[in-house]
Parts: C-alpha cells; structure tokens; sequence
C-alpha cells in the first residue's frame, strides 16, 4: 500500500526539482521550512523526528532540497517530509506538509478490533513495521 | 435624504396618541454610530406613497422600543438610549422603490452570547409589518464587544487541519446518495469506497436522521467501521459527518455522545434546528474535541429572493458567532444559486480575521472578527472534477469540495471516482504553487494528470459539458466601475 499522508502523496513522487518548486513557493510567502523522518507512520504520530530546526530566512530553496539530500543519506529507508510553518496571526501553524521520500516497501496497517458493550467496536490502527523496535523497521 | 423633522419637546413628544415614528425619535441623521453600537442595513420596499425615511424609523422602532402609539411608561427609562435610531437612508442603485436604511442599536439591547436574542429584535416582529411591502436584512455590523460575548467555531480552520493532519489543499468529500432508502451497511459501503478510494470526509444529507430503513445508531456504527477501515488503508485520519439532528436536544446530546464513543472526530447538525440548538451543540462540540458541521437546510426560504427576507451573509456572521465549524456556502459553478462576487463576500465572512468594506461583494461594513475562530466553508452540489481550476480559483485553499454525484456517478465505482477528484486536487495545487496560470491552464493540466490516472481521465470525459449557467437571483447592487486614468 501507498501512505496517502500529505499534499502530494496521489501524484507521482517528485523529482527533486519539483521540490525545489515546491519549497520556494513556501519560501516566497514567508514560511520556515522543516525535514522530519519517521519509521512510525501512524496517522496520529504528530512528532516526527526533525533534521535540525526549520529554516528560517533562508531565500533559497536549493539549501532544503540540499538538506534533504543530506537527511535520505542517513534514513533513506524511512518516511521524509517537508513541513512549511507560518507564523502569521490567526495561523501559526503548518501551511504545507508533503512526503518527499518513502521506504520501497510499505506494508501498511492493521487494524484491530475488540468488541465491546452492544455492538460497539473500539477500533485500533498499527503500522505492520511497528512491531519491530525503532529504527530497524524499514531496510 | 432630507432629515425629516425637527425633534419634539417633551410634552409634545409624549402627549397620548398616535405618532409618526420619525417623530418618535427613530430617525436621527445626525447620529453618528459609536463603536459598541450593532447596526443592522435593510433593503426596505415601503408600500405605496409611504416615505422612506418614516418606513425606515418605523422599522428602527418596531425592532427595538416602539410600538404603535406613544406610551408614557418611555419617560420611566432611558428611552432614548434604548431607541434604535434610522441614521442613513439612501436609494438603491437599481431600483427605485428601494431602498437601504441604516440602523443603530445601542449595545444593552442585547443579551450577551445569544443569537436567539439579538434575532428576536432585530428579525422579530419587523418583517410582518404593514407599511412594508417588503424588507431584507442585507448586513449587520457586530461591534467587538458584543463577538467577544460569543464562544465562536468550535474547533476552526487551523485546528481542524491539525487534528486532521491535511494541509496546503482544500478537504475533498461526497454526500452519500441516494440520500434515503439505504440500510446501515449498504450506507456504510459507500462511506469506505470513498473514503478509501481518496476522500477526507463522507456526509449524511440533511434529512438523514433516524429512518425505518435505517435507524441511526446502525448508521453510526456502520460507517465508523468504513471510516476505520479506509484510515488503516490509506494511513490517513478520515472522518465521516454524523448528523445528529433529532427531535429534542437531549436526543441531539444522545447521539453526539455515541458519535464520540465510537471515535467519530466530526458530527454534524441542520440550520433547521434552531439558533439556541446550534450554540448548544458548539458548546458540546468545544467540550468534546469535536468538528461540528452546520448543513445549511431551510435558508433559500428567506435568502434567496433580494426584496425580502435574510441575506445569507447575515447567517453566515451568526453561524461565526455561533460557533459552528463548517457552513455550505456555495460553490459558484455548482447547481446551486451562488453569484460569484456574492459568494466570495460570505467565504470572507467565513475565513477572514477582518473583513473591510466591500460593496462588490455585498459586504457593507467594517467587520473585526475579533480571533474568534475561522469557519471551513463548504462547497456542495453540482461540481465535479473537471472544475478543479476555477474551484481553487474561485473558493482559495481552506474550503471542504464536496463531490456527492461527482464521486458516487463514476462510471469505474465509488472508490475511482474519489481517486479522480484526489488526483484532480493534487494536479492543480502543485500547479498553482509552482507559478503556472492554473485557471487558463486548468483543462490542460487535468488531461496532463490523467495520462497517470485512468480514473480522472474516465471522470473528464464523462462529465467534460456539464455546467449550470443561469442568471443569479442575489447578485451584488454596486459593481466595480473602471477608474479613467
């Protein structure tokens, strides 16, 4: 299966110069730009691991797409995203939020159900790759 | 306008008997608005030879103090105070025999918080009286002071885009349909193909509550069951809009509850219920990390004819203080009435922390939101994939694009017909944020995604001439004219 978290995930990945487009667009309107990685893919992991703080006054793009590169040296194997934060009154929060790079396999999630009361179900949602200790879930 | 007359002493004032209303001290043009004050502008068709200005004061008096005759128990408060007061007249622009009356009315009139009562004024006996032919609230001014004593959108745009973990494009949803007839689980099939397939959010129409061919709480749990599944299929947070509206609030409360219990992150009500019933569901809605959606049913009965009745963008400024979380709002392509200037004046009210003067789109006053939250406008009925471009152009970025026959009507199935908006609403965001002229370019870059995507491509072909060109019932009164340089 196919994590179809973020802006982009139905498109076909980018190429690094579609990212490149991608972030100065962010960068034109005054967003800070951020890489995170996970091996945790839940729909509810909020806090994906940072690489580094989110660039703030940075003007050009290719220093992300160059972070970037430099993040999938190191875990190429996991779920990266590019984040872009906006400060602005009556937002400060994200604006953009986009997986760049994924692990070749992705075995998707199990979900488990316990019956409870009548004919109500409690439902719980877990990444198959979980089951292994953090950091060695993706080859 | 002249100013009408001069004022009464007091003998004269409140002598028994009958009395213009201008007369009565409802029409004062030298009045200049403080900024505590609502003010409330009526589009005013008086009946035959009635004066404007005497129709406007007696629309001031009979939605704040006055009634038919003078009555000396006035002279035992602050009459004057408590008067609302006619300060402008002016002609429309289009037609003669209207016109726009602009109305104060003094804060203390109002009890804090309430939109049953600020409404029982100021749309309360008015719209029934006599020397009218016709009346229409076009637009009201809320001062901060008074949107301050309101709780506001439950959740609001920001929030609601965190708990759902989508960003940087408009939410996509469908109305399962048919609307009536289809049991629990064939209800909730619907709900997992598309939600699966690429959707946000699925929704109950309005009138779905509690049917013989299906009860509600086989409903709820049906489709909780579809949207758990498609979130371990896609590992994104789904959401289905459960409506809750029922017959009393504490079977509302009851339904809420079990939507909660069973992990449901959206619910949804009918504007049918009532302002009082909406509010109290905001306040359940804020106590229960809950997105509430307001499913607009019954507001064409008194917005859409432009003589009388509610401008919609006064409901949409009630709603905000409300505090509901999603308001259809219109879609300007759609099968639904929506004037596209007119349709940008009520997603502003929706989303905008300030809203300035803008009379092309109908918005007649200054308006500070006073960080209340934003509400998520949605657009519904009518549109399909192939509109993508003008959407976007038209309906900006925070707004749920709801696809019910444009998904449902796929001839490959639900869960393709979801792809083929998901695929759409990708294409063009990429291509609006990398610097292309997506509205020019629109149909160009959907047959550009389609190449990658079968589904959209089966999507452009089949629904390439539908449109719904007709002339609006509500278009704006001023039109920008061009300014010779």
């Amino acid at each position: 299966m196919r994590v179809t978290q973020g802006t982009f995930s139905f498109l076909p990945d980018f190429t690094d110069q579609q990212i490149h487009e991608q972030v100065q667009y962010c960068i034109d309107n005054g967003w800070a730009l951020s890489i995170e990685h996970t091996d945790d893919p839940h729909p509810r992991n909020t806090y994906w691991e940072m690489w580094g703080h989110p660039m703030f006054d940075n003007p050009d793009a290719a220093a992300i797409v160059f972070e970037l590169n430099e993040c999938r040296k190191v875990y190429g194997s996991r779920y990266i995203k590019i984040i872009a934060f906006d400060p602005s009154p009556g937002w400060e929060s994200i604006r953009l939020s986009f997986i760049v790079n994924r692990p070749s396999e992705e075995p998707g999630f199990k979900l488990s159900r316990t019956e409870i009361k009548g004919r109500n179900i409690q439902y719980s949602i877990t990444p198959y790759s979980s089951d292994k200790p953090q950091g060695s879930r993706y080859k | 306008m002249p100013d009408g007359d001069k004022k009464l002493d007091a003998k004269a004032r409140y002598s028994a008997g009958v009395l213009e209303y201008k007369k009565m001290g409802y029409w004062e043009p030298d009045y200049s608005p403080k900024d505590t004050d609502v003010i409330a502008l009526f589009r005013i068709t008086p009946q035959d030879g009635v004066d404007p200005i005497e129709a406007a004061a007696a629309v001031a008096g009979e939605s704040s103090t006055a009634t038919w005759t003078v009555v000396w128990t006035d002279r035992l408060t602050a009459a004057e105070k408590y008067r609302a007061k006619a300060y402008r007249v002016d002609p429309t622009p289009n037609n003669p025999n209207e016109y726009f009356a602009y109305i104060a009315y003094e804060l203390d009139l109002f009890e804090p918080g309430s939109i049953a009562n600020l409404t029982a004024s100021i749309i309360g006996n008015v719209f029934g009286f006599k020397p009218l032919k016709a009346l229409r609230l076009e637009d009201m001014r809320l001062p901060v002071a008074y949107v301050k004593t309101f709780q506001g959108p439950a959740t609001g745009i920001v929030v609601e885009r965190e708990r759902l973990n989508c960003y940087g494009r408009p939410l996509l949803g469908a109305t399962v349909k048919p609307k009536l007839g289809l049991s629990g689980r064939n209800y909730g099939r619907v709900v997992y193909e598309a939600l699966k397939g690429g959707l946000d959010f699925t929704k109950d129409d309005e009138n779905i509550n509690s049917q013989p061919f299906m009860h509600w709480r086989d409903r709820f749990l049906y489709c909780m069951e579809a949207v758990n599944r498609a979130s371990a299929a896609t590992g994104e947070i789904k959401g289905t809009y459960l409506n809750v509206t029922a017959g009393t609030m504490e079977e509302m409360y009851k339904r809420a509850e079990f939507a909660k219990e069973l992990g449901s992150v959206i619910v949804m009500i009918d504007l049918v219920i009532g302002y009082t019933a909406i509010q109290s569901m905001a306040k359940w809605a804020r106590d229960n990390d809950m997105i509430l959606h307001l499913h607009r049913a019954g507001h064409s009965t008194y917005t859409r004819q432009k003589t009388h009745g509610v401008s919609f963008r006064v409901i949409a400024k009630w709603m905000r203080l409300a505090g509901v979380d999603h308001i259809h709002a219109g879609t300007v392509v759609g099968k639904l009435e929506g004037d596209p200037a007119t349709t940008k004046g009520y997603y502003d009210i929706c989303r905008e922390e300030h809203n300035p003067v803008s009379l092309e789109t109908g918005l007649f006053f200054d308006q500070d939101w006073a960080s209340l939250n934003k509400m998520m406008p949605v657009a519904s009925g009518g549109i399909h994939a192939g509109q993508m471009h003008q959407l976007i152009h038209y309906l900006g970025e925070d707004v749920v694009l709801q696809f019910g026959g444009g998904t449902i009507g796929h001839p490959q199935g639900i869960a393709a017909g979801a792809t083929a908006n998901r695929v759409a609403l990708e294409a063009m965001v990429y291509a609006r944020n990398a610097g292309k002229d997506y509205l020019a370019e629109g149909p160009t870059i959907l047959a550009e995604a389609a190449k990658t995507c079968t589904p959209l491509r089966e999507a452009l072909d089949i629904w390439k001439d539908v449109t719904f060109d007709y002339a609006s019932t509500d278009a704006p009164d001023f039109v920008p004219t061009t300014s010779v340089s």
